[in-house]
């Protein structure tokens, strides 16, 4: 059972991973900064929990706040780049965060142990669900209830203006200008909602694993962060979500069996869907979505 | 109301504008024409602050927007059609619409309203805009669905929607067969009926000639004529800069 625990939060933390990614997608952005805002939720909320003893809510709350700033400053300089230039800046953004956690010892004794960040040995000890009696189902359900709120916000932001407003400007920056819209304040926005869910995203991770280091941050995360959205399909959030379920449930862990294979197999899968769906996974007619993700009509 | 003052740019050396200055009345239709690579489209993009003006000054109703953001001199009254068409293929043609949608004063309850609430008042004016252009049966459509003279429509009626007092309309006849031409002139006379003001930059002369009310003449962008269409017809400079004479 807990084995199957594992799995679901897991595919919890890549999805709001993966929807972050996708709130910056619909600007026209693809940023590699998601797994620094990631970081940066993950110690925040735990310095948090463990230094300070705060409420866990309380924690991811104002550990998500502090990666939505750190997102809203990233978010100007990001105005000026597109492209290639902006995957590069947004790279050097998560190798700073993640080399400044390589670094920061900040070390505290709590009933005669030290706990806290440790450099290079990692942030240990990170147990708030345990030390309150939270069971592995508890913990489960509560990353679920906050994935499914997030995509239920990002689905619910797409039938409003504020959503097509998002969507204009991914699709033509001076067009939509010309249309009266200010794409400092949309693509700043973006970013910093971005931000906060991968920030929430960070504070859930290091909670349920209790241990995090420099490692669990590398551009590998951030490059699985954008590939979900762009496998899944930009059409709405659903596409996320499946292609997190294919890649980390079925690819990852449902292929186990074929020992070394599996890393064989695992990228000619996605080059295959890729091909076969080039618009992404929610277009498989298998699961006829059509319905609850229809466009809205007037 | 639209004065343009001196205005000139360079690129790299060519003086894409040189020294340019003409004005646009209330109401009227000015086309702005001239051989390929006078400047026309270039115009288009300072007044609509794509890129600055190097030199000169840009007003509108003697309110200086030269040095204003786009989408801020899209708020004081001006928008546009582009040469080749940009519309947000993947929105639905009457989102492409409620994107530029400006509100009235009178009806607008804040920018949460605006941003994040139900749409039901602004669903109207949509339809309105929508009906006006001849979109009519193909609200819920994909933008990029449509036919190309309807992508042209859909262009005008978001440029409408977000309402503009100047509407600077780049080559729209671009591409289209003379009853669509006929069709298009017949939209830019009803504009000047609501009371807007167009300026109209056109290669096809049939259009040109029978809708605008003054024709500005560029070449190597600098003015070289101005009047009536009669006069510009008339005019032996134009001719040269056309036909390529000493």
């Amino acid at each position: 059972m807990e084995y199957y625990f594992g799995i679901l939060q897991n595919i919890g933390f890549h999805t709001l991973l993966g929807l972050s990614a996708y709130l910056l997608l619909l600007t026209g952005q693809l940023s590699m900064a998601q797994v620094g805002f990631f970081a940066i939720g993950a110690y925040a909320s735990g310095i948090l929990t463990v230094i300070y003893g705060i409420n866990i809510f309380l924690a991811l709350g104002v550990g998500a706040l502090i990666a939505s700033f750190f997102a809203f400053l990233v978010g100007f300089p990001a105005l000026r780049i597109k492209g290639l230039m902006l995957v590069i800046a947004t790279i050097a953004f998560s190798e700073i965060v993640r080399l400044y956690f390589f670094n920061l010892r900040w070390l505290v004794e709590k009933n005669g142990v030290e706990v806290g960040p440790d450099g290079a040995q990692g942030f240990r000890e990170i147990r708030y669900f345990a030390a309150n009696g939270w069971e592995p189902y508890h913990i489960v359900s509560f990353i679920w209830i906050v994935v499914i709120l997030v995509l239920f916000a990002l689905w619910w932001l797409d039938r409003v203006k504020a959503g097509s407003v998002l969507r204009a400007v991914g699709e033509d920056e001076l067009a939509a200008q010309s249309s009266g819209i200010n794409l400092t304040v949309v693509k700043v926005s973006a970013m910093t909602g971005g931000g906060f869910i991968a920030g929430i995203a960070g504070g859930l991770y290091a909670h349920s694993t209790t241990y995090v280091d420099h490692n669990s941050f590398t551009i590998l995360l951030a490059t699985f962060a954008v590939a979900y959205p762009i496998l899944g399909g930009l059409k709405n959030v659903f596409g996320t979500l499946f292609a997190v379920i294919f890649i980390q449930g079925i690819l990852i862990e449902g292929l186990r069996f074929l020992g070394d294979y599996r890393n064989l197999l695992f990228g000619l899968l996605i080059i295959l869907v890729m091909n076969f769906y080039p618009k992404g996974l929610i277009n498989i007619p298998l699961f006829n979505w059509s319905k609850l993700v229809k466009r809205r009509d007037i | 109301m639209l004065q343009i003052k001196n205005i000139g740019k360079n690129f790299g050396g060519v003086k894409a504008v040189d020294d340019l200055s003409f004005n646009v009345e209330k109401g009227e239709i000015v086309g702005l024409i001239g051989p390929n690579g006078s400047g026309k489209s270039t115009t288009i993009n300072l007044i609509c602050g794509v890129f600055p003006v190097d030199l000169g000054s840009i007003s509108v109703d003697n309110q200086n927007i030269s040095r204003l953001p786009t989408h801020e001199r899209v708020a004081s009254g001006i928008s546009r059609t582009f040469q080749n068409i940009r519309l947000f293929k993947d929105l639905s043609v009457w989102q492409n619409v409620w994107v530029a949608l400006q509100q009235d004063s009178i009806q607008s309850a804040g920018w949460m309203q605006e941003w994040f609430g139900n749409s039901k008042f602004q669903k109207e004016k949509i339809k309105e805009i929508l009906v006006f252009s001849g979109l009519g049966s193909r609200f819920n459509d994909l933008a990029g669905n449509l036919s190309f003279g309807e992508q042209r429509r859909l262009e005008l009626a978001r440029a409408i929607a977000s309402k503009p007092k100047l509407i600077l309309l780049d080559e729209p006849a671009a591409g289209m067969n003379s009853d669509e031409v006929a069709d298009l002139r017949q939209r830019i006379l009803d504009l000047k009926k609501l009371g807007l003001t167009v300026l109209l930059v056109e290669h096809v002369m049939e259009l040109v000639m029978n809708v605008v009310d003054r024709i500005v003449v560029l070449n190597f962008g600098k003015k070289i004529a101005e009047g009536s269409p009669e006069n510009i017809q008339n005019n032996e400079d134009v001719q040269k800069a056309y036909l390529g004479g000493a």
